[in-house]
C-alpha cells in the first residue's frame, strides 16, 4: 500500500537495535544487497526485496535518495504469479495424458504424479508475469520507530525477516502486550503487574 | 520479554478492553480525550463499531454500520458481555478532520484517512508530499499511543478495579 494514497494501514513497529558505522552508507548497502530481483521469464512463483519509493518498478539506490527529511523512506515489493488452479489442473492433465501415451504405461505413481504437477507449475510460472506488490515503509531512525503501510499478515512476515537480513536489526511489532511493555513507561512494579492481570468481566 | 506470538494472543483481551474503555471515556468524560492532543476539538466513534461476545465456548461478532447507524446494539451486547474488538473513529483536530479504525487486537490502524494534501503536479513534489503525509499520520499515531499509555497505567494500578470498572459497568447498563 502506498503512503501517498487517499486511505492506507499502517502497522507499527519498534526497532531493536543501532547500526555501527555510516547510517546511511550502511542503509543503502542493506537495501541494495536485497533488493527485488525480476522473476518474469524465471521458474519462481514469488520474489521479496527492497524497491525506491519513488521508482518502485525500476529501482536504483544509487540515484534515487531513501532519505527523506530525517525518515529512511522506501518500499518492499512483493512479486507473486498467481497460476490459477484450474489452469494447472488443465495443463497437468494434458501432460500426464502425453506421458503415458509416450511411455506406454498405464498409470503413474504418486512420486510421479507429484513430478509432474512440479514441472507444470514451473513451465506455467515461465510464461506467467509475476504480479507486484509495493508496500511503503517510513522508519525514523533516531526514534527506533518503523511504519509499514500494511496489516497484511504475509507481507509483515516478509517485511520482518527481510530487514532483519538487511540490517542485522530486529523489528518488534506494536501490538497490546509489547506497546504496554515497551511503549507505555511503565515503572518494573507495573510492568510485574502486567504480566499478571487477566480479562476484566465488565458485566457480572 | 514473553514470546511475540504467545504475548500476542494471550493479551490480546488488553486491546479490547482499550477500545471498550475508550469508547466509555469518549461518551462519558470527553474531556479527559482531548487532553491527549492540544488542538483537538473532538474524537468520536464514526460509523462503526464491531463487538464479540463469547458464550458456551461459541463466538458470536456483532457488526454495526452506516452513517446513521444508533449504537444501541452495541450497548446490548456489552449488557450481554461483549468487549469491543474493533472501532471506527473521527478526529478533528482545528478544521481538519481524520477518519481510521483500530482493531484491538492488533492495535492496528486501518482504513486511515487523512485531510487532503497539494496535488503533486512534479517530481519535485513528492518530498514536501511525503513530509506533509507524515505529519499528518503522526497525529493519529501518536493520539492512539497517548491515550493507550493512559489506558494502561489506570489498567496496571488499583483505580482500575476500584474506580473505573464500576463506574463502566454504571454506563453500560445505562
Amino acid at each position: 500500500m502506498r503512503l501517498l494514497s487517499s486511505s492506507v494501514s499502517i502497522t507499527r513497529y519498534k526497532v531493536k537495535g543501532k547500526i555501527q558505522g555510516s547510517l546511511v552508507q550502511t542503509i543503502v548497502d542493506g537495501l541494495k544487497k536485497n533488493f527485488i530481483t525480476e522473476i518474469d521469464n524465471q521458474p519462481m512463483e514469488k520474489a521479496a526485496g527492497w524497491t525506491s519509493f519513488d521508482n518502485p518498478y525500476l529501482p536504483d539506490f544509487e540515484t534515487s535518495s531513501c532519505v527523506i527529511g530525517a525518515h529512511f523512506v522506501f518500499s518492499l515489493r512483493i512479486d507473486k504469479k498467481n497460476i490459477p488452479p484450474k489452469t494447472i489442473k488443465k495443463y497437468y492433465t494434458l501432460e500426464m495424458a502425453k506421458r503415458l501415451a509416450e511411455s506406454g504405461r498405464e498409470y503413474f505413481s504418486r512420486n510421479e504424479k507429484s513430478q509432474i504437477k512440479e514441472y507444470v507449475v514451473n513451465a506455467l510460472s515461465l510464461s506467467i508475469p509475476a504480479t507486484p506488490n509495493i508496500y511503503d515503509i517510513i522508519w525514523n531512525y533516531d526514534g527506533s520507530s518503523l511504519w509499514f503501510f500494511s496489516n497484511q499478515k504475509a507481507a509483515n512476515e516478509d517485511l520482518e525477516t527481510l530487514f532483519s537480513k538487511s540490517f542485522g536489526l530486529t523489528l518488534i511489532r506494536l501490538f497490546p502486550y509489547t506497546m504496554a511493555d515497551l511503549a507505555s513507561g511503565i515503572t518494573d512494579k507495573e510492568r510485574d503487574l502486567l504480566s499478571t492481570i487477566s480479562p476484566t468481566k465488565f458485566m457480572d | 520479554m514473553l514470546d511475540v506470538s504467545i504475548a500476542y494472543n494471550r493479551y490480546k483481551f488488553l486491546g479490547h478492553e482499550f477500545l471498550t474503555w475508550l469508547w466509555f471515556i469518549m461518551e462519558v468524560d470527553p474531556a479527559c480525550i482531548l487532553k491527549a492532543e492540544s488542538d483537538m476539538v473532538s474524537l468520536e466513534v464514526d460509523n462503526r463499531i464491531v463487538l464479540e461476545n463469547s458464550f458456551d465456548n461459541r463466538i458470536e461478532n456483532i457488526r454495526i454500520k452506516g452513517d446513521e447507524a444508533g449504537f444501541e446494539e452495541a450497548k446490548l451486547s456489552l449488557q450481554k458481555g461483549g468487549v469491543v474488538t474493533e472501532l471506527n473513529f473521527s478526529l478533528k483536530i482545528g478544521d481538519h478532520e481524520w477518519k481510521f479504525n483500530i482493531k484491538g487486537e492488533s492495535l492496528n490502524i486501518s482504513s486511515l484517512k487523512s485531510p487532503e494534501t497539494g496535488k503533486i503536479e512534479k517530481k519535485e513534489d513528492i518530498e514536501g508530499a511525503v513530509l506533509e503525509k507524515i505529519y499528518l499520520y503522526e497525529k493519529v499515531v501518536l493520539l492512539v499511543e497517548n491515550l493507550y499509555k493512559q489506558f494502561i497505567r489506570i489498567r496496571v494500578s488499583s483505580k482500575w478495579k476500584n474506580e473505573t470498572i464500576p463506574l463502566i459497568k454504571k454506563w453500560i447498563k445505562s
